[in-house]
């Protein structure tokens, strides 16, 4: 469970959800003849724990607008905003790999300009999925300050990482939720993430949220619950 | 130019082809086999007895229609269909609000949209814009970007009122209230 001063990394509770099994095809594979891969999600599930009960909440959803997720979100009473950030990134800086133009700071600044860019508009939760890891460097702490501030004090975001260290390439996914603690992942093919994020790294990189809460694996994707 | 496709201007249709743009198109479901949702093909022309905007048509300023109104051209402004079905073709790249009881889109569309009932976004749509529906259909390969709120009212939930035979083809209830620009 949280608490408001904890800023440590936690892996006592994550054990617990680890042993309830990952269900992951053995055809899951990175080009998009695959079929969807159902797999069981820890962090989905405390995700949507936290807002049980409540009703009209702005939830913002970065893989994309999928009929999977406007129907599960909607459903509950929420309004849901959808972007694909990873299509996003594609359209402002030129299809995948495209780094080198990311650390261009004009480039830089148009992106920020134009996306995110909500001048009164708060979000009561936010899927984050793995859109962060395919941010360069630079433009990743201006982003989590955008988000910071989009985000309403005591908001929860779910944030996953690879685990890999070598920064080579991994497949991407289109999340879709199943249900409350199930996913789909539809292949889209492969992307090289900008860098790897460590537990410390993703700590640091919140260090200006309340919290932040690991989920252990068994696959290859670290799950992360991030508290406003 | 307002009223029913012209043969020069859109290929001839194969007998048996479906022409309803707007037909029901069941929602993809979560555990969807592939990214090609088998539904029926979208259709690329307008349906007969509906007034068509086509594709080489500039339009600046605001569109009201009181009958179904297909849009393949260029529009900044506003489109409204009250109470009427409103499909933004394949072509089309609209830079607009729009307002209609259904919406279907094959196109790009900049700008906010409310469909009373529904709004279905096709494979290959691009709309970025809030949208503002009873019900939402999108496909996979659509991209949309900006917020969904789903209109939980009555309102939203009545039957659609059937539009009414259209009398005459010049009789074009279509009205646009600026300049138009046809390119050649």
């Amino acid at each position: 469970m949280f608490t408001d001063r904890w800023k440590r990394s936690e892996t006592a509770d994550a054990r617990s959800h680890a042993a309830s099994a990952i269900e992951t095809s053995a055809h899951r594979n990175s080009d998009n003849s695959a079929s969807p891969t159902k797999r069981r999600s820890s962090g989905l599930e405390q995700f949507f724990t936290h807002i049980r009960g409540e009703e009209n909440l702005d939830l913002l959803d970065f893989s994309g607008a999928s009929q999977a997720n406007i129907e599960f979100i909607t459903s509950m009473g929420h309004r849901l905003y959808s972007e694909d950030l990873i299509a996003t990134l594609d359209f402002a800086f030129g299809g995948p790999d495209n780094y080198g133009k990311q650390l261009d700071p004009v480039h830089q600044q148009a992106f920020l300009a134009q996306n995110l860019n909500f001048k009164t508009r708060q979000f009561d939760g936010a899927l984050l999925w793995d859109a962060l890891e395919f941010l360069a460097p630079p433009l990743l702490p201006p982003m989590v300050d955008r988000l910071r501030d989009i985000m309403k004090p005591g908001a929860y975001m779910l944030a996953l990482f690879h685990t890999e260290e070598r920064c080579e390439a991994v497949p991407t996914w289109h999340y879709r939720i199943a249900n409350g603690n199930t996913l789909l992942l539809a292949p889209r093919g492969s992307r090289r993430p900008a860098q790897h994020f460590s537990n410390r790294a993703v700590e640091k990189l919140f260090q200006d949220f309340d919290n932040v809460k690991f989920f252990l694996t068994r696959d290859s994707l670290r799950e992360v619950i991030v508290k406003r | 130019m307002w009223n029913k496709k012209r043969d020069d201007e859109y290929t001839p249709k194969p007998a048996g082809q479906p022409v309803h743009p707007a037909q029901d198109v069941k929602p993809e479901p979560a555990s969807y086999a592939s990214t090609s949702a088998p539904v029926k093909a979208p259709a690329a022309e307008p349906p007969r007895g509906v007034a068509a905007i086509g594709k080489s048509v500039i339009i600046k300023g605001n569109i009201l229609s009181r009958e179904d109104l297909w849009l393949d051209g260029e529009v900044e402004g506003t489109v409204e269909v009250p109470e009427h079905r409103l499909t933004i073709g394949p072509h089309a790249k609209l830079n607009a609000g729009i307002r209609a009881r259904e919406v279907i889109v094959l196109g790009g569309v900049n700008g906010d949209v409310e469909a009373m009932e529904k709004i279905d976004i096709r494979k290959d749509a691009k709309l970025v814009g809030n949208i503002k529906t009873g019900g939402i259909i999108i496909e996979d390969g659509a991209y949309f970007k900006g917020s969904i709120d789903i209109i939980r009212s009555q309102e939203a939930a009545k039957p659609a009122v059937q539009p009414r035979p259209k009398e005459q083809p010049t009789a074009t209830p279509v009205a646009a209230a600026v300049a138009v620009e046809q390119k050649r």
